[in-house]
């Protein structure tokens, strides 16, 4: 199912958590939600899920509005909401039934959608213990199996792999990016190799408002520009002889030694070119030793640091 | 219907298995057993086959009881997240607030319940009049439901279980008392509505063996307005101006 967010506004007070935010998410996509803390990731995903209502704007789940379907629209999502809430004095079992029935899950196919929740999240060994006799990890996975129990259309994770060793990090990781293959999925997280690992698109939002959406891929060519490559070369003591040389290269713009590292250098290009091939061709020529040449990527940290602050 | 039914259950099986029932049950049955059969004006000091006595100590536990049940069914919610958890899933807010009323309802039932062997005790050693205690029993459901819906409105507006306690608690000393004061002391359209609030004048006419319609749509007039209150509560979120 198909989600159209539009010019989503929401205030509390006189602030503005959001502001006129748009996207839309396609079936089989997973969206990455980044954003500092107080961006509007969380204030999105309640009124994505209908538990408030925006100052303006509209969602558009399907053909169905939140204004006028929140019915339809609740019993298609499942929502982990944020710090996982539960009812700590149910047993897991009988937790994950009450949701199951409250989502209308019909009671032929309830024993097999529990169990299989229970199969899937890895809750088998606990799964007659209280909820509030859980860890975090476990609570965590209970949160999942409750928000999937129905076989929703959409899934809706606020931090879902909060609080979960690496391990079982991995482990829902995998899982979403499975589910994610025919669902639309929504997730916010602060850990950005998260994101690179499962989602197909990223949106960063700072402030209540979008600042970069697109693949990965994407936001790092946007990011990088100019061309960077990392160039180590030996057998020339004189590292201004070899700074100057690389400079006076027509493609290089600019060049700067690398302060921890012997005989290397960060060379910059200039828009729209590359310069491997001169920099190959000027060792060879000068018969210096080229012992390393790599390209360096900008990394999410610093495309996220550099939306956000 | 279905759904309101689902989420009673719950609360109900809660009710139980943090023994807040047992309790509630234990306490109940002590108080109104001491008072009916050994204390003070009992039925044997009284030397009559009635119930009035149950009733009265009924009149005065339930509105101490009732509180301490609803307190928790909202304030908790809200203090722990859980609300948004319930209300995410495809149920109205009039379904969540029927189904903790339902819930608080059927509880009290059952305590009530439990006193029929009061009855049977009582009408096995003396004439009784069967229609007075039917319309007792009746009165006190009539007036659990009133403090149901108070008690739901003072959970819905808190998130702290005590101050919930205390605003239900404070609700009802006006129903219970504080009106019948007023009304006392004043005179002409104001002193008739007052008086009409208390709730002891009608709770008396239907022990008494009298339904009256009036007073039946005393005590649901004021269990729906609570509800209605406490549904607003919730909705209030969805309120953008």
């Amino acid at each position: 199912m198909n989600i159209v967010v539009e010019n989503l506004t929401k205030q509390y007070g006189t602030q503005k958590a959001i502001d006129s935010i748009s996207f839309q998410v396609k079936t089989g996509e997973i969206l990455g939600f980044l954003g500092p803390n107080g961006a509007g990731k969380t204030t999105t995903m309640k009124i994505l899920t209908c538990f408030m209502a925006p100052n303006n704007g509209d969602v558009k789940v399907g053909e169905y509005s939140i204004h006028d379907h929140q019915e339809i629209i609740k019993s298609k999502i499942g929502y982990l909401p944020e710090n996982n809430p539960l009812y700590y004095d149910m047993p897991v079992l009988e937790y994950l039934e009450f949701t199951a029935k409250l989502h209308g899950v019909e009671s032929s196919s309830m024993e097999s959608r529990i169990g299989e929740m229970v199969q899937v999240c890895g809750l088998n060994a606990e799964k007659h213990k209280k909820i509030g006799e859980l860890s975090k990890g476990y609570r965590q996975r209970v949160g999942l199996a409750q928000a999937m129990i129905h076989n929703p259309e959409i899934l809706i994770f606020d931090e879902p792999t909060s609080g979960l060793d690496p391990n079982q990090i991995i482990e829902i990781r995998n899982l979403i990016k499975r589910i994610g293959r025919q669902k639309t999925v929504i997730l916010s997280t602060h850990i950005l190799q998260e994101v690179e690992a499962i989602c197909d698109r990223i949106l960063i939002i700072n402030k209540g408002k979008i600042v970069a959406d697109g693949t990965p891929e994407t936001l790092r060519k946007q990011a990088q520009g100019e061309e960077m490559l990392r160039v180590k070369i030996e057998d020339e003591s004189n590292r201004d002889l070899i700074s100057s040389s690389l400079r006076s290269l027509d493609s290089v713009a600019a060049v700067d030694p690398v302060a921890d590292a012997l005989n290397t250098f960060m060379v910059q290009s200039k828009p729209g070119s590359s310069s491997k091939r001169a920099v190959f061709r000027m060792c060879v020529q000068k018969n210096w030793t080229l012992t390393e040449m790599s390209p360096v990527e900008t990394k999410l940290e610093d495309i996220f640091r550099e939306l956000t602050t | 219907m279905n759904k309101t039914w689902i989420i009673a259950v719950r609360e109900l099986k809660q009710f139980f298995d943090s023994l807040i029932a047992y309790i509630l049950i234990v306490l109940f049955l002590g108080l109104t057993g001491l008072f009916t059969w050994l204390y003070d004006s009992d039925i044997f000091f009284i030397g009559q086959a009635t119930l009035q006595p149950f009733f009265s100590v009924a009149y005065w536990t339930l509105f101490f009881f009732i509180p301490a049940l609803t307190m928790r069914m909202i304030a908790e919610e809200n203090k722990s997240g859980t609300i948004e958890l319930l209300m995410t899933k495809p149920v109205t807010d009039w379904v969540i607030i029927l189904g903790k009323f339902l819930a608080c309802l059927l509880l009290i039932i059952i305590a009530l319940a439990l006193t029929l062997p009061y009855y049977i005790t009582v009408a096995s050693i003396g004439k009784i009049d069967h229609g007075a205690v039917w319309c007792g029993y009746l009165g006190l459901i009539l007036m659990s439901m009133a403090y149901i819906g108070i008690g739901l409105f003072a959970s819905s507006l808190t998130n702290n279980q005590i101050v919930s306690i205390l605003i239900a608690l404070l609700i009802g000393v006006f129903f219970l008392f504080i009106f019948d004061l007023f009304a006392r002391n004043s005179a002409g359209l104001i002193g008739e509505i007052l008086d009409y609030l208390n709730l002891q004048t009608h709770f008396e006419s239907i022990t008494r063996g009298v339904i009256d319609s009036k007073d039946v749509i005393y005590f649901l007039s004021i269990s729906l307005f609570g509800l209605i209150l406490a549904e607003t509560m919730l909705s209030k979120r969805n309120i953008v101006d």
